[in-house]
């Protein structure tokens, strides 16, 4: 699959402004006033940042509202009526905290929850998806639930729930690089079944439809990348799960803690940049690619 | 609305013939013209001149070389256009209701006024059947010729698809499929008619026809052979300059 950087990035901090969110809605840390603000503002700015990079990739964005219509079948739809939903929750409870001094928890709890079903419902509309064997396993929205979490809790700055949580999320995420290996074998879709000829003999693609590319290669077809899948991986892991563990394992500082963050960041850009460009679609098979 | 009737009247599709498809690309070139003349915004080409043309197409030829345990490989021609599934994925998965599928005819369509360009119906396809308009931003499908088939104003042999109207080999065939007495049905009976990718679970109103077994090919005899004196080389070697450039580089 093609990785657009408007998706990754959209993403990746998206996932993480809800899962501080989900903090935040919990009285976890329990800030009030200037320092509430501040905490608002980081998780808002992920947030929102991240919803308005996901349109870039959209061909019309002027016609995104009709996108809350369809709940009932579309993970998609889910996506954009639960972030709607978290995002004005937690701006009511948001502003008690910050110009009342006062704690709605009920606010709090359910826009916590509409966080949580905002990254679960991201995750799905990857995970639903039949044609792509690697995402269609129930690791995936697990994967993205830890992660948002485990970033959540360290932006939170909540060192001891993140030190776990950390390390659990880079656990999923090594096992979701192992299981997803295996899915495109499983799915049982191959070219014989594609073109239904394998009772006849081995099926070999012969000619491509066109002598160029086109929307189905460029968008579906991404080769780019893959024979450094392994590095990279070895590289997110540390810097999204082990080096953050080690860091926040030191006497608390504020520079670390930056620090921590910083890679953790970069550890999940990178294995979301991965999930894209390592995926397969069925696709391909029609055109004897993977 | 994007989730998909429990029922349609009618499982209009096509049913494509991989025994007699000559892979000659008419149809996906009649499909071109007519789908970017005709409902909805009009197929674009990037570059078309140029180093790295690329286009929208709603029908696509691939061909196959299959080779059997035993005997010649074989060349198979492989037209795919969207398959108009009862379980369509790719309607399920839109957002705003730009996809659909009709009630009276089990048409998937696209509302392109309400089409955000998203992509995800196309991730959803197994069959590669829809594509993004690289001008126009909107998802195009195959519409069956939704605009041809009920058209009073053709006359009545052209209210097929186009692509079936072309094919000069009548390896396409256009017809009800959820009536077991049509003509299409029938075929699909009597040729043993499958789904592609069965196991996606998409339930393809579309069938294909699996090629029928090849003829051998007789082993060249005495028998056979009743044109082999005709046939025999005149000439069996070179003769002249040609002759002796042959014989002095042999020598060498």
């Amino acid at each position: 699959m093609h990785p657009a950087p408007s998706v990754i990035f959209f993403s990746v901090f998206s996932g993480l402004g809800f899962g501080l969110l989900v903090w935040l809605g919990l009285g976890i840390p329990a800030v009030t006033g200037g320092s509430a603000f501040a905490f608002f503002a980081i998780a808002y700015i992920l947030a929102v940042g991240g919803l308005i990079s996901s349109t870039f990739h959209l061909g019309h964005p002027e016609r995104a509202l009709k996108a809350f219509s369809q709940w009932r079948s579309s993970w998609l739809s889910r996506e954009g009526v639960c972030a709607v939903a978290a995002l004005v929750l937690m701006a009511l409870y948001g502003a008690g905290l910050v110009f009342f001094e006062t704690r709605w928890s009920i606010f709090g709890v359910l826009g916590a929850l509409f966080s949580l079903a905002t990254v679960f419902t991201t995750s799905m509309i990857y995970a639903q998806l039949k044609t792509v064997p690697r995402w269609n396993m129930p690791l995936t929205p697990v994967n993205f639930l830890s992660l948002s979490l485990a970033g959540g809790a360290l932006l939170a700055g909540q060192v001891s729930a993140a030190l776990v949580l950390i390390l659990i999320a880079g656990i999923v995420q090594g096992v979701t690089w192992m299981l997803g290996d295996k899915r495109f074998d499983e799915s049982g879709t191959n070219i014989a079944t594609g073109t239904q000829l394998g009772n006849v003999g081995s099926v070999r693609a012969f000619e491509p439809p066109h002598t160029g590319t086109n929307y189905l290669l460029r968008e579906f077809v991404y080769v780019i990348g893959r024979k450094h899948a392994s590095k990279l991986r070895v590289i997110s892991l540390l810097l999204m799960s082990i080096l953050p563990f080690l860091l926040l394992l030191l006497p608390f500082n504020h520079f670390l803690a930056v620090i921590a963050v910083l890679a953790h960041v970069a550890g999940v850009l990178v294995a979301r940049w991965l999930f894209f460009a390592e995926a397969e679609h069925v696709v391909g098979l029609y055109y004897g690619k993977r | 609305m994007t989730t998909l009737p429990t029922h349609t009247d009618k499982k209009l599709g096509l049913v494509i013939d991989l025994d007699t498809c000559v892979g000659c690309h008419a149809c996906v070139i009649s499909c071109k013209g007519w789908n970017t003349e005709n409902y909805g915004a009009p197929l674009s080409d990037q570059d078309p001149y140029g180093a790295d043309p690329s286009g929208t197409f709603l029908n696509r030829v691939h061909s196959y070389e299959v080779q059997p345990p035993q005997g010649e490989a074989q060349l198979i021609h492989f037209p795919k256009s969207c398959l108009h599934c009862e379980d369509a994925p790719c309607v399920t998965v839109c957002p705003t209701g730009a996809s659909y599928k009709r009630v009276e005819d089990g048409i998937v369509l696209v509302n392109e006024s309400d089409c955000i360009g998203c992509g995800l119906c196309a991730w959803a396809c197994p069959y590669g059947a829809r594509e993004m308009d690289q001008e126009e931003k909107v998802m195009k499908k195959c519409t069956l010729c939704v605009d041809r088939i009920y058209n009073e104003n053709l006359p009545e042999i052209d209210r097929e698809p186009s692509c079936v109207r072309t094919c000069p080999a009548g390896a396409r065939h256009f017809g009800d499929l959820g009536d077991p007495d049509s003509a299409v049905s029938q075929l699909v009976q009597e040729r043993g008619g499958v789904d592609l990718m069965p196991e996606q679970g998409t339930k393809p109103v579309n069938k294909y026809l699996p090629p029928r077994p090849k003829d051998t090919l007789p082993e060249a005899g005495p028998e056979f052979d009743v044109l082999a004196p005709f046939l025999e080389p005149v000439i069996n070697e070179p003769k002249g300059f040609l002759g002796w450039l042959d014989k002095a580089l042999e020598k060498i």
